[in-house]
Order: structure tokens, then sequence, then C-alpha cells
């Protein structure tokens, strides 16, 4: 499985979102540090989940980074994250 | 944890200054996108702060992701306060929150 799919797998599971974008950017930093030659090292997730509801933004990115704990320790150089809650629009 | 030294360290660090950035690099030579987006933006906002280097002290990489139970860098402090990464500190000064934020903190602005 990508570490792609990795991402995409444990945030659904994690929290059942109504909009997830995950977006590959290692290819703007190939050759930068942390990039390996397979790429997928730097990613941006967009998130919309109800689970965010009522969380402030440091608790949100918080439970996504828990989330993904190996994935950060392991391959992931970077991650870039926009959580929302349906009910910020 | 609360047993590592280098905790210490951090704690007089942004006690002592209003506004500290862990960052890599420094603020005139910045080696990562993500810390040089933060310098832009405290630089934008007109804030005094402090830029402390993490690539030059692994133990202070390593403590400071500890000290606020928060894995990437940059962080920035704000009176002491774990106030967030790069991704919150953009959201933050797109809603003029940054600014609010630091008014209210009473921080020192860079004269001009």
């Amino acid at each position: 499985m990508s570490v792609q799919d990795q991402i995409r797998s444990k945030l659904e599971r994690a929290f059942a979102p109504v909009e997830l974008n995950i977006i590959d950017e290692s290819a703007d930093h190939a050759g930068h540090v942390g990039a390996r030659e397979e790429g997928e090292t730097h990613f941006r997730v967009e998130i919309v989940s109800a689970a965010f509801t009522g969380k402030n933004r440091l608790q949100r990115q918080r439970d996504i980074y828990a989330s993904l704990k190996e994935e950060l320790e392991g391959p992931v150089h970077a991650l870039s994250i926009q959580a929302r809650s349906p009910d910020d629009a | 944890m609360s047993d590592n030294p280098v905790f210490e360290r951090i704690k007089q660090e942004v006690t002592d200054n209003e506004v500290v950035l862990y960052m890599k690099g420094t603020p005139v030579f910045p080696q990562c996108g993500f810390s040089a987006a933060v310098v832009q933006i405290l630089t934008e906002v007109g804030v005094k702060f402090k830029g402390v280097d993490v690539l030059m002290d692994p133990s202070l990489r390593d403590s400071i992701k500890q000290y606020s139970d928060w894995p990437t860098i940059p962080q920035l402090y704000v009176k002491g306060e774990f106030t967030g990464g790069c991704d919150i500190i953009r959201e933050m000064y797109e809603a003029g929150e940054l600014q609010q934020l630091l008014t209210e903190k009473g921080v020192e602005k860079v004269s001009s």
C-alpha cells in the first residue's frame, strides 16, 4: 500500500471525514532534505469531519498527528494540515 | 519526561522572551520552507521574536517536540505558551487572530 493510501485509510478510520483530500507535494521538494528518491515524503491534508467540532486548531492537529504517528516517524517528512468541522463554514 | 534537563532551558527561554520561534535555520537563513513562512508572517506582523535554530542542537530538536507534545518544527511560543506550527500560525494570521492574540497579550512590536 502506498503511503498516501495508508494515510487515507487511517484518517478515514479515525475521523469518518465528510471530505478528505490528500495531496502529494513531494515532487516540489525533490532533492531537498528529507526527500526520498521514491517520493511520498511531503503531503498536504485537507479534512472536514464532525470529530473536530468544538475543538480548537491545536487539538484538531494533535488528533491528526496521533492517528498518523507511525507515518510521521517513518516515511513522511512533512505534513501540512487543514482541519475543519462541517460547522466552521 | 519532566526530568529532561533541556526542558529547563526551554522553559527559561520562552519565559525570558515574549515570542520565541523554534525553527530550522535562522530568521535570516531559514533551512525549511515552513520555518521561512512563519518568519515571514512574524516580520509582516511586526513583532519582535527570538529565532532558535534546532538544527544546531539535536537534543533541543528532540526535546522541544516532547515539551509541547508536538511532532513537528517550527513551533511558536507566545508569552511561554505554545501557540502552533506553520499551518496554525498561517491560519491565525489570515483570520487576523494572530495579530489579535499578540495585542491581547501585550507583546512588544518592532519599533519603526
